[in-house]
């Protein structure tokens, strides 16, 4: 028991809490130690021992002193304990609680249990040895009246490591982004190369034939947009949306003149503006906006929500009546139809032909036969 | 002389309750005559909505489509507007169908009696269903039910009187 010195129960630098149990009396070899019941504590470095009711009262031993260590079982009428053998107290031991001991081991008896993984717990730490990788710079003393150094503990110590964690955060996010960095240059020169292709196409119209202008420009939209309206260029608001509309203007009339049969989902717009523009972006909520605009913008392209809250553009030219009249041509011809199967005719999306079928059949010209087999779509005879 | 069936009968979206309002009126009419057609044909004066659904009028075997219990009921419900369908409880399992309202009934009933000049003269009901004389006549063969329901019909009209007798009732035209 002598081996033991006051200690103030603070940690020292590199020395981390392992485990603590409550409920632990010290015994002096066999005798019981003249110490109340408290609570055991194991770090990397020491073995402490503090008074359950005066913390004041706090007592370590350094794991180095550490001969080995035994378990005891528990019997009747008594907590199981673990026995550790202790060196000789070297010379120039702090004072402890104990000046002299006969005995060269102590006891701690677990009163509240969890004896088990506490010595679990200190095998795993006498065998890492972790003690001798970081000596504490300070021995620590109770007293600590002629203590005059900086130590890393307190405020001063929780300051300084959050210091050094923010520095070592720094650093790895500046490394992440120089990568990106860079692809932005690159990209920047993406942009100045499609641009410069775009201008020579405009200067030689006479010399290309028109097919391959079409190729061109079709590999530049793929590639990207050569100048993106974004917020940085055009700022926020209204201005911005107004722009962005009429890019998007450009940008979609030759898809919804073409194999689009004059309607996209506004889903697959979202995607091929943002595949075309590469960088920069654009948010749902701005392509929303920007759609809203075609109309105060008279932009032959038209926003439209359907009844379940699907949300298309189309080309204003695009009329509903004719939409109707081809949905029950198509159902006409084929007897009946459903909407995959319009999907598949017209090589528009299943969502969309759907949406067609049931303006149809709103506006009274088809019926529906809806089975087992799936909903199918009539012309209504009725 | 087999029941001929309407050409809905064989259009699919006919099974199917329409939710365009329009399309939905001219179904449901379709539905009506359908149902009442086939019922004057066989003679049927009660229905069951379970039952019905597997009977050949709600049940199509020839195109796998047969109308569901809610939109049968729905079909009923559309009869008894009309005035040609009765429940027969509160939920709406049971009914009778009236393929002539009682009122038509007792027209058909009154021209006969006055054609034949017997207007105050007095006749059993078993005698006007099931008597010689109206042999071949539409009336000849309904339920007392339903005949009950006409000559009330006639009744409040003032054309007819139901009178107790010794066996039964019978009933005077004026």
């Amino acid at each position: 028991m002598d081996r033991f010195a006051w200690t103030n129960g603070l940690l020292e630098m590199n020395e981390t809490l392992v485990i603590q149990q409550r409920g632990v009396k010290l015994y002096d070899g066999d005798d019981k130690a003249k110490l109340d019941v408290g609570a055991a504590l194991l770090t990397t470095h020491r073995l402490i021992w503090r008074d359950l009711k005066n913390h004041e009262c706090c007592i370590a031993v350094s794991l180095s002193q550490i001969i080995y260590f035994e378990e005891q079982a528990a019997g009747i009428g008594k907590s199981a304990k673990i026995v550790i053998h202790l060196y000789p107290v070297p010379s120039n031991k702090e004072p402890g609680p104990y000046q002299h001991s006969k005995f060269s081991y102590i006891k701690l008896s677990f009163k509240e249990h969890g004896q088990i993984e506490f010595f679990r717990r200190l095998t795993e730490e006498m065998t890492q040895k972790r003690w001798e990788k970081t000596v504490p710079q300070t021995v620590s003393t109770a007293t600590g009246s002629q203590t005059g150094k900086t130590r890393a503990v307190g405020i001063v110590g929780i300051e300084r490591k959050i210091e050094q964690k923010r520095k070592e955060t720094d650093k790895n996010i500046s490394e992440a982004f120089e990568d990106l960095s860079q692809l932005m240059v690159k990209a920047k020169e993406m942009v100045e190369l499609s641009r410069s292709i775009a201008n020579k196409i405009k200067d030689k119209q006479g010399d290309i034939t028109e097919d391959e202008t079409i190729r061109f420009k079709s590999y530049l939209l793929s590639m990207g947009i050569a100048n993106p309206v974004t917020r940085e260029t055009h700022g926020s608001g209204t201005h911005y949306h107004m722009q962005l509309a009429n890019q998007l203007g450009d940008m979609l009339l030759a898809p919804l003149e073409g194999e689009r049969g004059g309607m996209m989902a506004l889903t697959e717009v979202y995607c091929l503006v943002n595949r075309a523009r590469g960088m920069e972006l654009l948010s749902p909520e701005d392509l929303v906006n920007a759609c809203k605009m075609f109309e105060s913008m008279k932009l032959p392209l038209r926003l439209r929500v359907f009844d379940s809250g699907v949300m298309v553009v189309q080309l204003q030219s695009h009329s509903e009546e004719e939409m109707i009249a081809s949905a029950l041509d198509n159902v006409t011809d084929k007897g009946s139809l459903t909407s995959e199967e319009f999907a598949k005719l017209l090589g528009l999306s299943v969502l969309l032909s759907k949406e067609r079928l049931l303006l149809a059949e709103k506006m009274g010209h088809l019926c529906r036969d809806d089975s087992v087999e799936g909903l199918r779509f009539y012309p209504n005879l009725f | 002389m087999s029941f001929e069936w309407p050409w809905q009968y064989n259009f699919p979206p006919f099974f199917t309750l329409q939710p365009n309002v329009d399309t939905r009126q001219k179904q449901l009419a379709a539905w009506c005559s359908l149902a009442l057609a086939y019922c004057r044909h066989h003679k049927l004066y009660t229905l069951d909505v379970m039952e019905s659904q597997e009977s050949p009028v709600f049940n199509n075997k020839k195109i796998e489509r047969k109308l569901s219990t809610e939109s049968i009921q729905v079909v009923f419900e559309e009869l008894r507007k009309k005035g040609n369908l009765d429940w027969l409880d509160k939920n709406k399992s049971r009914c009778l169908v009236m393929w002539r309202r009682p009122e038509e009934w007792g027209k058909l009933i009154y021209q006969w009696v006055s054609k034949f000049g017997m207007i105050n003269s007095v006749f059993t009901l078993y005698e006007l269903t099931n008597g010689d004389d109206t042999e071949g006549e539409e009336f000849h063969g309904l339920e007392e039910w339903m005949l009950l329901r006409s000559l009330q019909a006639l009744q409040t009209e003032g054309k007819a009187e139901i009178i107790s007798m010794d066996d039964g009732k019978g009933v005077k035209f004026f």
